[in-house]
C-alpha cells in the first residue's frame, strides 16, 4: 500500500500545482496560442501597457494595504479582550461572517450602501471596499491571534504587573512582542485575502474603483488571454515570495 | 471599566455595523415588493418566500445542494490519501504541508482562471489531444457542469487535506498496529480502524469544503459559462440585472439559513458523540 501512496502523492500533487505552472510556463510564450513558438517577455510588456489593469493594480494595493492595517489592529484588540473573557455572542457572530457566502456579504453590504446613501449623498468608491474588506477580515485576524495567545502563559501578564507594569504598559510592553509572529502571520492572511477577493468587491466597488480581481475577472469573461496569464504568473510568483520570506523572518 | 472591555469595541462596532446591519436590511428587504423601477417598495408580502418554491427556483436550490455534496466527496476521496501520504512521510512532511497549503496563499480567482486557459477549445488540453491525433476538433470541455464541478474541488481541496491530516498526526499509532497484529488486512486496517478514528478531521474538512461550495459563485459563473446556475448565482442576478432585490433578499435568507443549521446540526451532533 505504501507504494500507491508514494503514486498517488506524486499524482496529488501535480493536480494540485501543475495548471499554475503551465499557465506561468505560457505566459513566456510569444504566441497568443497554447502551442509553444519561443520565449518572449511580450505579454509582461503588455500588463504596463494596459491602463486598466494598472489602475486596478493601484486601487487593489491601496484598498489591501489599508484593510490589512485597520482589520491587524482591530483584530488584535479583539482577540486579547476575549482572551481569558470570551464572549460568545462575538465569536459567535465572528465565525457566522466565515460561514457567511461571499455572494451574501456582497450583496447586503450593497443594500446597506445603497439604503444610507438615500439620505447622504454619497457614491460607492474605493472607500465602500475598504469598509467591506475589513469587515470580513477582522474574523481571520482574530482567530489567528487567538490562538496564538493560548500559546501565551496568562501569568505572563499578571507578572509584570506585579512587577509594576501598568494595565497599558502589560499590553505594550509584554503581550505584544509576543504576539508577534502571530500578528504578522494574521497581517498576511488579511492581506491575501484582501487582494483576491472579487465577489464581495465586486458588488461595493464604485464605477472608478476596479480592483484589480476585477479587471481580470472582467477580462477573463471575455476568454482567455496570455496577458492575464502574465499577471497571474506574476501576483503568484508575489505572494509565493512574500510568504516564503515571511516564514524565514519569522523562524530567525 | 478594565481596560480589556474596550478592547472589543472597534470589532463590535464593525460587526453590527458592517455585518449585522445588512443582514438585517436584506431581512427587511425580503419581506417587502419589487419597485417598478427595480427599488423596493414598502407594502409587506411573504410572496418572496412562496416563490422560493416555484419549481424553478426548487431545482436550482438541488443542483446547488448536488453539486456541493459531490464536490464534498470527491474532495473526501482525493484528500484523505493524501493526508494520509503526509502524515506518514518522515523526511519532508513540512515540505508537502506548504505544497497542500501553497494553493491557498494564491489568488483562488486566479487558480479558477487557469482552468479557463486549460480546458477552453484552444487550450492546452485541446491542443495536445489534437496534435497526439486522439481528437480531430476540439472538445467543450467548458461551460459545463463537469467544468464548475472541477474548479471547485480544485478550489477547496486544501480545505480537506489539512483538518483529516491533523486528526491522522495525532492519532495513536498502535491503534492500526493492534489492528494489524489481529489479523485486519492493510484495507481492513484503514477502512474499519484508520477512517473511523479520522472522523473529526473528515467532518471538519467537510464542512469546510461543503459551505463555500453551496454558495459559489465565482466558479459556476466563470468556468459554467451562465449555463450552470447556482444559487449563488441567482442572488447575485437578481440584485444586478433582474433588479429584484426583495426576491434577491428572500434567496439570500434561505441560502444563510440552510448554511447555519447544517453547521450548528452537525457541529452539536459532533460533540454530542465526542460526549
Amino acid at each position: 500500500m505504501r507504494r500507491w501512496l508514494g503514486l498517488y502523492a506524486v499524482a496529488f500533487f501535480s493536480f494540485l500545482h501543475l495548471p499554475l505552472l503551465t499557465l506561468s510556463v505560457f505566459s513566456f510564450n510569444s504566441s497568443r496560442f497554447t502551442v509553444w513558438e519561443h520565449f518572449s517577455l511580450d505579454w509582461y510588456r503588455a500588463i504596463f501597457r494596459d491602463p486598466e489593469l494598472l489602475e486596478g493594480t493601484w486601487n487593489s494595493v491601496v484598498v489591501a494595504i489599508a484593510a490589512t492595517l485597520i482589520s491587524t489592529v482591530v483584530g488584535t484588540l479583539c482577540a486579547y479582550g476575549l482572551w481569558k473573557r470570551g464572549s460568545r455572542l462575538l465569536t459567535g457572530t465572528l465565525y457566522l461572517s466565515l460561514v457567511t457566502p461571499e455572494i451574501v456579504t456582497g450583496i447586503s453590504l450593497l443594500a446597506l450602501f445603497q439604503w444610507m446613501f438615500r439620505w447622504l449623498h454619497w457614491h460607492l468608491g474605493l472607500y465602500t471596499v475598504i469598509l467591506a474588506h475589513v469587515a470580513f477580515s477582522i474574523a481571520y485576524v482574530v482567530i489567528v491571534i487567538s490562538a496564538r495567545l493560548r500559546t501565551i502563559s496568562p501569568h505572563l501578564e499578571e507578572a509584570a504587573m506585579d512587577l509594576g507594569a501598568s494595565e497599558w504598559g502589560a499590553f505594550f510592553y509584554v503581550i505584544l512582542p509576543a504576539l508577534g509572529p502571530g500578528i504578522i502571520a494574521a497581517a498576511l492572511l488579511a492581506l491575501t485575502v484582501s487582494f483576491d477577493d472579487y465577489v464581495i468587491t465586486s458588488m461595493v466597488a464604485g464605477v472608478d474603483s476596479q480592483t484589480l480581481p476585477m479587471v481580470i475577472y472582467a477580462m477573463a469573461r471575455r476568454g482567455a488571454s496570455p496577458v492575464i496569464n502574465a499577471i497571474s504568473a506574476l501576483i503568484t510568483v508575489f505572494f509565493g515570495l512574500l510568504i516564503v520570506i515571511s516564514q524565514r523572518v519569522r523562524e530567525a | 471599566m478594565k481596560l480589556r472591555s474596550w478592547f472589543v469595541l472597534p470589532t463590535w462596532v464593525w460587526m453590527v455595523g458592517l455585518f449585522a446591519a445588512p443582514f438585517a436590511i436584506v431581512f427587511a428587504y425580503s419581506f417587502l415588493t419589487r419597485g417598478v423601477y427595480g427599488g423596493v417598495e414598502h407594502s409587506w408580502t411573504l410572496e418572496n418566500y412562496q416563490r422560493l418554491f416555484d419549481s424553478l427556483y426548487l431545482t436550482i436550490l438541488l443542483r446547488s445542494f448536488g453539486m456541493a455534496l459531490v464536490a464534498t466527496w470527491l474532495c473526501l476521496v482525493m484528500a484523505f490519501p493524501a493526508a494520509l501520504f503526509i502524515s506518514r512521510s518522515s523526511k519532508h512532511k513540512n515540505l508537502y504541508l506548504q505544497l497542500v497549503m501553497l494553493p491557498f496563499w494564491t489568488s483562488f480567482l486566479v487558480r479558477t482562471y487557469a482552468w479557463l486557459f486549460l480546458l477552453r477549445d484552444t487550450g492546452l488540453v485541446n491542443t495536445v489531444l489534437q496534435r497526439v491525433g486522439i481528437i480531430h476538433s476540439p472538445l467543450q470541455l467548458l461551460y459545463n457542469d463537469g467544468a464548475v464541478l472541477l474548479g471547485l474541488v480544485y478550489g477547496y481541496l486544501p480545505f480537506m487535506v489539512l483538518p483529516i491530516y491533523a486528526t491522522l498526526e495525532r492519532l495513536d499509532p498502535s491503534l492500526p498496529e493492534a489492528a494489524a497484529d489481529l489479523g485486519a488486512r492493510p484495507w481492513a486496517t484503514l477502512l474499519r480502524v484508520i477512517v473511523p478514528l479520522a472522523r473529526p478531521g473528515i467532518i471538519a474538512g467537510a464542512i469546510l469544503v461543503f459551505i463555500p461550495c453551496l454558495g459559489a459563485y465565482l466558479t459556476p459563473d466563470l468556468l459554467g459559462g451562465g449555463r450552470t446556475v447556482l444559487v449563488g448565482n441567482l442572488v447575485q442576478t437578481q440584485f444586478t440585472t433582474a433588479r429584484d432585490w426583495p426576491f434577491g433578499s428572500a434567496v439570500s435568507m434561505l441560502l444563510m439559513l440552510l448554511v447555519t443549521v447544517l453547521v450548528w446540526g452537525i457541529l452539536r451532533r459532533e460533540s454530542e458523540q465526542l460526549a
